[in-house]
């Protein structure tokens, strides 16, 4: 029990249980789970033995939900209610979706994100990416044998503040406990660089299925060192399909298709595409609902030339992640191609050329983002041995701002700064008397805030009627491990009278998200009041060996009043933590959270001073 | 609170080694970072995002040169005033016309690249004349017109980034 080894100072600590934790790589085509056990990372396949999940939902008339390979079937006989690359939607307006009016899906254009209205109501797409999730945590629970505590998901490093949020929604929606979203390119850093032993700076091509990111990174002793991030969010292989398809429609003459039609067209085109990896040509062949045949051959040189532009809007970000990071293409040990797009010959080559040296290609493209995702989990999950470790240090990919005059974004926090980062700016009052102050954030690097993405907007009131230029507000940014962000604001020249703090929620607010999981559980027949009370006791069971751990490592930073205070609050917690009351359970939990604040704060210290004691005698043996 | 170089354990001096700080700075991330403490309270969470945070901003602001200086000087009582002190020596602003106009006439990459590389040799040459003045003179009223200069430098080599990707 945890209680007593609390109580009982100089106790050892219990052999630490090794707790599931998996990495979900959520793709726009495809998605994978993965896990680590007996010390190596392997994907978790499906009762069949099939590693992918294809990303499709299909929404049924009675409620169904259909995921995968069986939504994947049905996708041209159901367009409308067959819901492919959901990934390109998240975080997303209407307006920001380039080729929307391609996609056969009936958009309802709400603030913030867009939603698709099916045949079982309107679903948001944080909605059909949960979906996906909850298959994949079903697969992981039933091939482990256990439930799931913990998951690392991976977004594409150049998401923005919307899109990540958007997936740790998704999460939580599928009953995850979400311990990081990680960058897919540093993910297959880790798995790439866990595996090969590689050291130098290294760059991570990542082309999938509709986002693109290159990210540079240093690789020395243990620590994955992200320097430079740069991509392209919308931009994958399903531009390339759609290339080929406007390529069809204009050879075959096809008049305007229907949705159906359509869906088919686009398959035929991305099969097309995935031939030409391995052959000189291809042939599409399609019936059409009107009768149309389509018979037609499409030749490597063709298809070079028609996804040409493609090919080369990969490399600027290629050249700005350089200039970032100051370095240049020789200073590049090596460049690891991950995501299945980069299985085109033209994207091999033309990399390739870029780097002047070939494209590593030793792992799995499909595979390799959920293995590094699986070893992070590993570690953040704790079951890694101190030592065996390793230290992962990430950036944010775009520059965090707010609007001034006339319409100008001021940079608060560039881009490529190591997260977790904070960075406060001071703006004065500008009338006389005035009483509250709006801000804008965005994110972004172009001047003007129209060219920005709006993260949000808020206002702070109350502030004391002043001469203008005497009231002054300072705004705080901070942007955590997850690159998530969170802005307060304070008027400082009355002791913090006015103050606010936002976080961006982009149309889904909390209490959206607890109606969504209220609506899945009415259908799963599951019970809302057992998740509250297992979670909570959960995490109450996590704090209390998380404290017990800490008084074994650090006791000997508290006295002997505050370790009492300390073990009387956990002791509190401890006879709580097994009932059924979830909001004592909460409560305790809080109290004893609050107890130990100063410990924590002077723990950091001493890892500090351990820090620096160990840099000493590393340096006395040199 | 401690200041940015006893942070590392550094001895505060313009001249600094980079590998020492760097070596530092993951010596003290591998001990609070937050992926530390992903099993940890929410105390203990919130502690190490705010101290890893500020681990962060003053390995920032040292490993750049004339952030690393204004500091310095800041430390020393001495404020650098970039955006109020516009007075500078007429040869240098002479010298700073030319290479903006150089920018300007600038169109291809190989351009591009001899520019910057003439900008970071000056820049270069500026950080030891600030390494003499601040670390061995303690001249700070005098290295603050150098370290306005170097901001100079930084500003036009940043516009010449920007210039590369128009220049593709």
């Amino acid at each position: 029990m945890a209680l007593l080894q609390i109580a009982e100072p100089g106790l050892s600590t219990a052999p630490h249980e090794r707790r599931l934790a998996v990495g979900i790589d959520l793709g726009t085509t495809n998605s994978l789970i993965a896990t680590v056990r007996s010390g190596a990372a392997a994907v978790l396949p499906d009762a069949r033995g099939r590693p992918l999940l294809p990303s499709i939902v299909r929404y049924l008339a009675d409620g169904r939900v259909e995921v995968g390979y069986a939504a994947e079937a049905r996708q041209s006989e159901d367009p409308k209610n067959t819901i492919v690359s959901a990934k390109r939607y998240m975080g997303r307006a209407l307006k920001d979706v380039a080729h929307a009016e391609h996609a056969p899906y009936d958009f309802v254009d709400a603030p913030g994100m867009l939603q698709i209205r099916t045949v079982a109501g309107v679903k948001s797409p944080v909605e059909v990416s949960a979906e996906i999730l909850k298959v994949l945590h079903a697969r992981a629970e039933a091939s482990l044998g256990d439930k799931l505590a913990d998951a690392v998901i991976t977004v594409p490093a150049y998401f923005d503040d919307a899109q990540r949020q958007a997936t740790k929604d998704a999460g939580r929606l599928a009953g995850l406990n979400v311990l990081r979203l990680l960058n897919e390119p540093t993910a297959a850093a880790i798995a790439y660089g866990l595996d090969n032993a590689a050291e130098g700076t290294y760059a991570v091509y990542d082309l999938g299925g509709g986002t693109f990111d290159i990210s540079i990174l240093k690789l020395s002793k243990g620590v994955f060192e992200v320097v430079a991030t740069s991509g392209d969010s919308a931009l994958g292989g399903d531009d390339f399909d759609h290339r080929v398809f406007c390529w069809v429609a204009e050879e075959a003459k096809l008049a305007p298709l229907c949705a159906g039609d359509m869906r088919l067209l686009l398959v035929k085109s991305r099969e097309a595409k995935e031939s030409l990896t391995t052959h000189s040509e291809a042939r599409i062949t399609a019936k059409l609902s009107t009768g149309e045949f389509v018979d037609l051959v499409l030749d490597s040189e063709t298809f070079c030339r028609i996804t040409h532009h493609l090919v080369q809007k990969t490399l600027a970000p290629m050249r700005k992640a350089l200039r970032d990071a100051q370095l240049g293409v020789d200073d590049v040990k090596g460049v690891v191609m991950v995501g299945g797009s980069t299985r085109m010959p033209q994207i091999q080559h033309a990399v390739g050329e870029f780097f002047r040296r070939d494209p590593l290609n030793n792992l799995d493209p499909d595979k390799v983002v959920a293995l590094g995702a699986a070893m992070q989990a590993d570690v953040l999950a704790g079951n890694k041995p101190a030592g065996e470790d390793w230290l992962l240090l990430d950036v944010i990919p775009l520059s965090l701002g707010i609007e001034t005059m006339g319409g100008l974004a001021e940079k608060i926090i560039p881009r490529n700064s190591t997260i977790p980062v904070a960075r406060a700016q001071e703006f004065t009052t500008f009338k006389d008397g005035q009483t509250g102050m709006s801000f804008h954030v965005v994110q972004g690097e172009r001047e003007l805030v129209s060219d920005c993405r709006s993260l949000a907007r808020f206002e702070l009131k109350g502030i004391p009627p002043m001469a203008a230029g005497a009231g002054r507000v300072r705004v705080m940014f901070q942007v955590d491990a997850d690159g998530l962000l969170s802005v307060a604001a304070e008027e400082r020249t009355t002791n913090a009278q006015a103050s606010v703090t936002v976080k961006p929620s982009y149309g889904l607010g909390d209490t959206d998200i607890e109606r969504m999981l209220r609506d899945s559980f009415e259908h799963a027949k599951d019970d809302m009041h057992a998740r509250a009370r297992h979670e909570a006791r959960v995490d109450a069971q996590r704090l209390l060996e998380a404290v017990r751990t800490a008084l074994n490592a650090d006791g000997a930073l508290l006295s002997a009043a505050e370790r009492e205070e300390i073990e009387r609050q956990a002791a509190a917690l401890a006879a709580v933590a097994g009932s059924n009351e979830h909001r004592a359970i909460r409560q305790a939990s809080e109290a004893l959270n609050r107890a130990t604040e100063e410990f924590a704060g002077r723990r950091m210290d001493a890892g500090v001073r351990r820090a620096l004691a160990g840099r000493k005698i590393a340096s006395l043996d040199l | 609170m401690k200041n940015h170089f006893e942070l590392f354990g550094l001895t505060p001096a313009f001249a600094l080694e980079i590998e020492s700080l760097e070596r530092s700075y993951r010596e003290i991330q591998s001990q609070i970072h937050p992926d530390r403490y992903a099993q940890a309270g929410d105390a203990e969470r919130r502690a190490s995002m705010q101290w890893t945070t500020r681990v962060n901003q003053a390995y920032r602001t040292l490993k750049s040169p004339v952030q690393r200086a204004r500091y310095l000087l800041e430390m020393n009582g001495v404020d650098v005033e970039f955006e109020t002190n516009t007075q500078m020596p007429t040869d240098f602003l002479i010298k700073q016309l030319e290479l903006r106009e150089a920018l300007d006439a600038a169109k291809q990459p190989e351009a591009l690249d001899r520019l910057q590389a003439e900008v970071r040799a000056q820049k270069a040459l500026l950080e030891q004349g600030i390494a003499r003045l601040v670390d061995a003179q303690k001249d700070y009223a005098a290295a603050a017109g150098e370290v306005r200069k170097l901001m100079f430098l930084d500003k036009l080599d940043a516009e010449i980034d920007l210039a590369y990707e128009e220049a593709h």
